[in-house]
């Protein structure tokens, strides 16, 4: 009867009492006596990060080289930026970096995870399963931009491993300078992308399949189920809630992708590889253009902040007509 | 409990061995060439067994960027801001969790809020404010930068695992008359050791593997973290192909022993962090 109104049992009082608003987890103690330990973490917050973001929108309405004071010139920067080719160029790039990080390795890794829970961990054993699953998440590990000298080197011009290895099987015609050429420049940036993220869904899945409950799918074999049928209507129900928290965390990194780009082609040949991120840090560091840097900078948090909210919204939605149906 | 194997479940097995290979690959590239001579490499290529065993691009590069100064920068920093970065969040979500401080909600959607914008909105205001006050080119603006950004996340998880907190145990040790602090620090932490350390070690992993800010701030050799050394060096292009590779595999070795080490830790951490 767990579900009797607190009114109506006998110690009903005492426990709305201690459902008041400004009481603390602790008995007997005020809630406001603990403001004292938000103290630090928030004189840090408001120095590092509240006073910066609010300093970085104010300069997006300047003119500031870095050196005289920042002068007030309205929103000439952002007319600037709308009827900016190159930033167009950047989220063009954020969108394949969209591709290479979330969408190639979300759906791989559904596949993966599924394939390895079912079939290698029910047919093999769950260690042979184990050691699969931590050999594609080995990548996840590597600082990103030390994974991305790891690939450079091998896409390396002229006596890179890949360009050997064409030409030892007779493919020495498809031998090319990888990151130097602007068709394929940005393919080989999303390939790393794709071998350092590939691992990050399958162990998330991996863990969320264990919630399925085996019956489910003895049943759906019984009504002639094939396994994609399993799969695609029985697995990815379950574990939605992970692919969505996988798809959002996936989509903010990519939008914020700076190291491989730095490390790899610094935004070249020409604009084939630039990114926002990389776009403001140039004009912050190399061009001394501050307050077009800084905008750069506030139109990709935006655009970061608008697309999370979107995110949850969205979940909450498909969340509410699931309870509906 | 291995039920009976069909030839279609080989063929879906050596499907995913195939995959891991290609995943692993480039690992074993740069093992196999970091201990070739350029000459070697050039005569025999990439795929082939080292002739030699040949040290000397793994000696060239440890002298070139002074490596165990660079590790001694990532350790310290790294170390330090996950020490730091936990002991603010767990005062934060003490208020929060515990104290259910007025407002809570809105605090904890601020956190939540700094954790997801780019690092690009803060870059110039805190590259200015750092150059001011003498901390720039000095880890201690790397270290106070992480302590802030890591506990954002640390806040948003403790002060909901706080906020579950067996009720029994905070009226007992109040009975017994602990303070306020006295609780935190003899009760609360104790009991939630096991998130605490996935904390630590997440944000040890994290802040090593930062790239950006460590950049920007540390521009002197003697400051750079190991990724920045690694990725400033392989801009220039000056190095040959096997001290290359040797570059790739000393950034490589110490995430690999960390893994190795925490392996536990972390997958516990991974898939308690996707569904919170």
């Amino acid at each position: 009867m767990a579900t009797l109104p607190a009114q109506l049992r006998p110690e009903g009082t005492r426990e709305v009492r201690r459902h008041r608003t400004d009481e603390s987890l602790l008995p007997g103690a005020r809630s406001r006596g603990f403001w004292l330990y938000l103290i630090p973490g928030l004189v840090l917050f408001t120095v590092i990060i509240l006073v910066p973001f609010v300093w970085n929108v104010y300069l997006s309405f300047t003119s500031y080289r870095g050196i005289k004071p920042p002068e007030w010139i309205g929103l000439d920067n952002w007319v600037k930026l709308l009827g900016d080719e190159k930033f167009w160029i950047s989220f063009q790039n954020s969108i394949a970096m969209i591709v290479a990080m979330v969408v190639v390795p979300t759906l791989l890794g559904l596949v993966l995870a599924a394939i390895l829970f079912d079939v290698v961990g029910k047919k093999f054993g769950g260690r042979v399963a184990s050691f699969l699953r931590a050999t594609y998440y080995l990548p996840q590990i590597l600082p990103i931009a030390v994974a991305a000298v790891v690939i450079g080197w091998i896409l390396r011009a002229d006596d890179g491993a890949l360009n050997q290895v064409l030409e030892a099987v007779g493919l020495g015609s498809l031998s090319h300078n990888w990151l130097g050429s602007p068709d394929t420049a940005l393919l080989s940036i999303m390939v790393v992308m794709v071998w350092v993220q590939l691992g990050y869904p399958v162990v998330i899945f991996m863990a969320a399949l264990q919630r399925v409950d085996p019956e489910l799918y003895e049943a759906a074999s019984l009504d002639g189920a094939n396994w994609w049928q399993r799969f695609s209507s029985i697995t990815v129900a379950i574990i939605r809630p992970e692919i969505f928290v996988v798809t959002l965390t996936c989509t903010i990194a990519a939008l914020k992708v700076f190291g491989p780009v730095y490390t790899l082609t610094r935004g070249g040949p020409g604009t084939s590889t630039i990114v926002p991120s990389y776009y403001s840090y140039s004009e912050f560091f190399q061009s001394q253009q501050v307050g077009y840097g800084a905008t750069i900078a506030t139109a990709l948090t935006i655009i970061v902040v608008v697309l999370t909210i979107g995110f949850i919204q969205a979940q909450n939605w498909v969340e509410r007509k699931e309870r509906e149906i | 409990m291995v039920s009976r194997r069909q030839w279609t479940d080989w063929l879906v097995l050596a499907a995913i061995i195939i995959g891991a290979i290609v995943v692993i690959l480039p690992f074993l590239l740069i093992l196999v060439n970091s201990f070739k001579s350029p000459s070697d490499y050039a005569n025999n290529g990439a795929l082939s067994w080292p002739t030699t065993f040949y040290t000397d691009g793994i000696a060239a590069f440890w002298e070139r960027v002074n490596f165990p100064a660079k590790l001694g920068n990532s350790i310290l920093i790294a170390g330090l801001v996950s020490i730091f970065a936990v002991m603010v969040s767990v005062l934060n979500a003490y208020a929060i969790g515990i104290g259910r401080i007025k407002g809570r909600t809105w605090i904890i959607i601020l956190f939540l809020v700094a954790n997801t914008i780019p690092q690009e909105a803060l870059l110039y205001p805190l590259y200015f404010m750092f150059k001011q006050v003498g901390l720039y080119d000095n880890i201690w603006s790397v270290i106070i930068t992480f302590t802030v950004i890591q506990s954002a996340f640390g806040t948003y998880l403790l002060s909901s695992v706080f906020s579950t907190f067996p009720k029994e145990v905070l009226e007992a040790a109040a009975l017994d008359g602990a303070s306020r602090f006295q609780i935190l620090w003899r009760v609360i932490v104790p009991i939630s050791r096991p998130t605490i350390s996935v904390l630590l070690v997440f944000f040890f992993i994290w802040t090593w593997n930062e790239f950006l800010i460590p950049l920007t701030f540390l521009v002197s050799n003697d400051n750079q973290t190991v990724p920045v050394a690694i990725a400033t060096l392989q801009g220039q292009r000056l190095m040959d192909v096997t001290t290359t590779s040797a570059s790739a595999l000393l950034g490589l070795i110490p995430t690999l022993l960390f893994f190795l080490i925490f392996q536990r830790t972390l997958t516990r951490g991974i898939t308690a962090g996707a569904v919170k």
